[in-house]
């Protein structure tokens, strides 16, 4: 059977990886093509770059990055970061990049989501949404790194997304992200329960049990998480081997091949 | 040796050619690896493989936009033999017709119809996340119907192996499913017949596993 994905996301800015707390206090946390290599040893199973570089030249350095770990990792390759044209979409499939994740320019152009789906096919179209709780039942998407609020609801968003060829929602927490007190369930799960693509949960993972909260509670299909793999607090290894304990699919180390 | 990966603007091929790269290094031939869009090339190679992402109609409108590539694929595969391998898309365009978006006709190698999967629910519906959603989107069990077949050589029931995919290859004649997967309810995961192999997966992005099969693949003479 299907199995539930664990998706180590690098933070990546001007070509180098950073650690993400809150979307502030940034913290060097070293090289992404050989971070990913240790996450393809590990047994990950995707990879995500976030590409966070402030400016459009430094943004460059991201095809380089993408095209080096596409030489060394044979896994799936998801990057977002400042993708707003059919032309920044091209260039990350072409540098090596198997889907691409689309944020503000979802928000602010629902139909460059269209027209990228229908391009490139919706198996490459990943939609991320930052979200916030308003309240009980309500949470609303922000934009910018999560700097700007745009009153529009978050589930209703995700469903028009995939509408317009979304093939899977990146869906994060800005309540929790940074804060190891797990994922947002019940965002995750309302959202999930909205659309039948495949949801990532993100924002907030600090242990495994966080993890088998997302897939099993809030119905993700992968969860992605970032500080508590970065720096050796769990292993992708033990995260499965637990989540498998727990009763969760998952695909476990397989023997050398060759 | 030579090895075509034939390009018809379907997208990423550089993740294709750079696992099929790594896999001819390891051998002491050193096989060399081409991405090309000329047919000339593809009717030279000694093995071809067609990926293809996106939709059945784009991938075949690809192909039919370069004059003479239909032929030289035809040739190769069909009337000299040269082992082929289709990848997702790629080899749903071995089948007789798809129903992606319409009604299509494809290359008609391997008789079958391409249908959008319909996954039924499982009984445990906290893993919601991990049935019925379209794509069938990650890494998946293999089961072998043909484990004997060199293409699968080295390769057993529950190998896992990364889908993408919402549509599904079915097939006429059950001798011609290699593999096949379960996602609520069975989804075709290779086909092939004589020097003709299809993978729904993607052996370029499923580590170990899909590196092997690369390698079968390469050392394959039908």
């Amino acid at each position: 059977m299907l199995k539930a994905r664990i998706i180590p996301c690098l933070d990546v800015r001007d070509g180098r990886v950073v650690k993400g707390i809150n979307f502030t206090n940034l913290v060097d946390a070293g090289e992404p093509v050989a971070q990913a290599k240790l996450y393809d040893a590990e047994g990950a199973d995707e990879l995500c770059f976030l590409d966070i570089s402030a400016s459009h030249e430094n943004r460059e350095t991201i095809y380089d990055v993408v095209e080096r770990t596409a030489e060394a990792c044979f896994m799936p390759l998801t990057v977002g970061g400042g993708v707003s044209t059919i032309e920044h979409v091209r260039k990350l499939l072409l540098a090596g990049a198997d889907k691409v994740s689309i944020n503000t320019a979802a928000v602010a152009n629902p139909d460059f989501v269209a027209s990228a789906a229908t391009k490139f096919g919706s198996q490459c179209i990943v939609v991320a949404i930052d979200a916030k709780q308003t309240s009980a039942q309500t949470w609303e998407i922000f934009t910018h790194g999560g700097r700007r609020c745009t009153g529009i609801d978050a589930v209703t968003f995700a469903r028009q997304m995939v509408d317009f060829g979304a093939g899977e929602i990146l869906l994060t927490s800005m309540d929790r992200d940074g804060t190891k007190q797990g994922f947002d369930l019940t965002l995750t799960r309302a959202v999930a329960n909205a659309v039948d693509v495949p949801i990532i949960a993100s924002g907030g993972a600090g242990t495994v049990d966080h993890l088998t909260a997302g897939i099993r509670e809030g119905h993700a299909s992968a969860v992605l998480a970032a500080s508590i793999f970065h720096f050796g607090e769990i292993s992708i290894q033990t995260a499965k081997t637990s989540m498998s304990r727990a009763g969760i699919p998952m695909r476990l180390k397989e023997k050398q091949k060759r | 040796m030579t090895i075509a990966i034939v390009d018809y603007g379907s997208g990423n091929l550089r993740s294709a050619a750079k696992a099929f790269e790594q896999v001819a290094n390891e051998r002491t031939n050193t096989p060399q690896v081409c991405v090309t869009a000329e047919p000339d090339i593809v009717a030279a190679a000694d093995h071809i493989v067609l990926p293809g992402v996106g939709s059945f109609a784009d991938c075949r409108a690809g192909i039919n936009a370069i004059p003479g590539m239909l032929t030289a694929l035809n040739e190769s595969a069909c009337v000299r033999g040269r082992p082929f391998l289709g990848i997702c898309v790629g080899m749903q365009l071995m089948a007789t017709t798809s129903l992606e978006n319409g009604q299509h006709r494809g290359f008609g190698w391997i008789t079958g119809v391409v249908r959008q999967l319909a996954p039924k629910p499982l009984e445990d519906d906290h893993l919601d996340g991990l049935a019925c959603r379209l794509p069938h989107m990650g890494w998946n069990q293999l089961l072998l119907d043909q484990p004997k077949q060199p293409i699968l050589h080295g390769l057993s029931d529950g190998d896992h192996v990364y889908f993408v995919h919402s549509y599904g290859f079915q097939c006429d004649n059950s001798e011609d499913v290699l593999a096949h997967s379960d996602y609520g309810g069975t989804v075709v995961a290779a086909i092939g017949r004589d020097n003709l192999v299809g993978t729904q997966f993607h052996p370029e992005k499923s580590q170990e596993t899909g590196l092997r099969l690369i390698s079968n693949f390469l050392r394959w003479r039908p």
